[in-house]
């Protein structure tokens, strides 16, 4: 629902980019999306394009990783990715575990020509 | 063709202001909670009953979002207390732009409490970090139980969970221990009360985990949204 104004957060970020390249054009953007982080990657592409349509980004392509969620047990150190929200250690049954992974909302890399 | 690492979060501006906020709150000593629900779950209601048991000199101050209309800074206004509409003219959510543009002309020292009513939604707030120390959600018993399940980042994101309508248990479909469950699946130990703006039942437990938040922010225990 907010995808559009999280498209116009990323041009804004590539706006900062570019300027340190002055001559350079970005083809392809690159993000990191986390599953936790309540981004629609379909809504997302859709307000990218409608963004970058016709503007001095055009043509400008957007692939999104998507990061599953991943968990990690303080007590025993086990690593795992979370199914179902169950965050309790598969190995030793902790309850408190932490967040490794999958907030994520990232632009990872801008692929450029020269 | 080249690629350049660029590893910056989409959201730095609206993080970067965020922390500013954060550290502005620190400096005047102010609790901060971000109360987040869909339309319709009583958000505003349970606002105006926080406001109404506190006492007249509580330094309280309220900014509450919406598309349109300054209805519900009015409904709010009505307890005396300092209250500022943000209408987003059609932005479903904060962000911390918003709440630095309408708290610049406050005196944040006179305030111990800010509480910040967001757009109704229970998707894109929780994107945005408002400085706040905590988030609050907000799910009425008129809602699906599965509604944590199937929201699971602004219930992850939570610190407390408000059952809201609990009068309205006996007349509806609604399992309150399996809601319960649902949330805690999503945010295990998430902190949860069942409150009833009709009846009163529960205001108190939602008063005193406000008042609890307020001194872990003063003693500085607080964890950082």
């Amino acid at each position: 629902m907010h995808e559009l104004s999280i498209a116009s957060a990323i041009l804004d970020t590539l706006e900062n980019e570019l300027a340190k390249r002055p001559g350079a054009r970005f083809t392809k953007v690159g993000l990191r999306i986390g599953e936790l982080s309540g981004i629609d990657p379909d809504c997302l592409d859709f307000g990218f394009s409608a963004l970058v349509k016709d503007s001095h980004w055009d043509p400008l392509a957007l692939e999104i990783e998507r990061v599953p969620r991943t968990q990690r047990c303080p007590k025993c150190a086990h690593e795992w990715r979370v199914e179902n929200y169950n965050t309790e250690c598969p190995a030793c049954g902790e309850l408190g575990t932490e967040t490794l992974s999958g907030e994520e909302l990232n632009i990872a890399f801008v692929e450029v020509e020269e | 063709m080249s690629q350049i690492v660029v590893e910056k979060k989409v959201l730095n501006e609206n993080q970067r202001i965020a922390n500013e906020l954060r550290e502005k709150f620190r400096e005047h000593n102010i609790t901060v909670l971000n109360v987040i629900s869909s339309p319709g779950s009583g958000k505003t209601t349970l606002l105006e009953r926080t406001l109404e048991a506190f006492p007249r000199d509580k330094r309280v101050v309220v900014l509450t979002g919406d598309l349109q209309t300054e209805n519900d800074a009015k409904r709010l206004a009505q307890w005396g207390f300092p209250v500022k509409q943000i209408v987003t003219g059609g932005t479903c959510h904060l962000d911390a732009k918003m709440i630095e543009r309408h708290l610049a002309d406050w005196p944040l020292d006179s305030f111990d409490l800010l509480l910040i009513e967001n757009v109704g939604n229970l998707v894109c707030p929780s994107s945005y970090d408002l400085g706040e120390h905590a988030k609050v959600v907000i799910l009425s018993v008129t809602e699906g139980e599965d509604k944590p399940l199937k929201y699971p980042s602004i219930f992850f994101k939570s610190e407390l969970m408000v059952l809201s309508k609990v009068d309205l248990l006996p007349y509806v479909p609604f399992n309150a221990e399996l809601a319960k469950q649902n949330a805690r699946t999503v945010h295990p130990g998430m902190e949860i009360v069942e409150v009833s703006c009709q009846t009163g039942n529960g205001l108190a437990q939602w008063l005193e985990w406000i008042e609890k938040k307020i001194a872990q922010v003063r003693s500085g225990a607080a964890t950082l949204a």
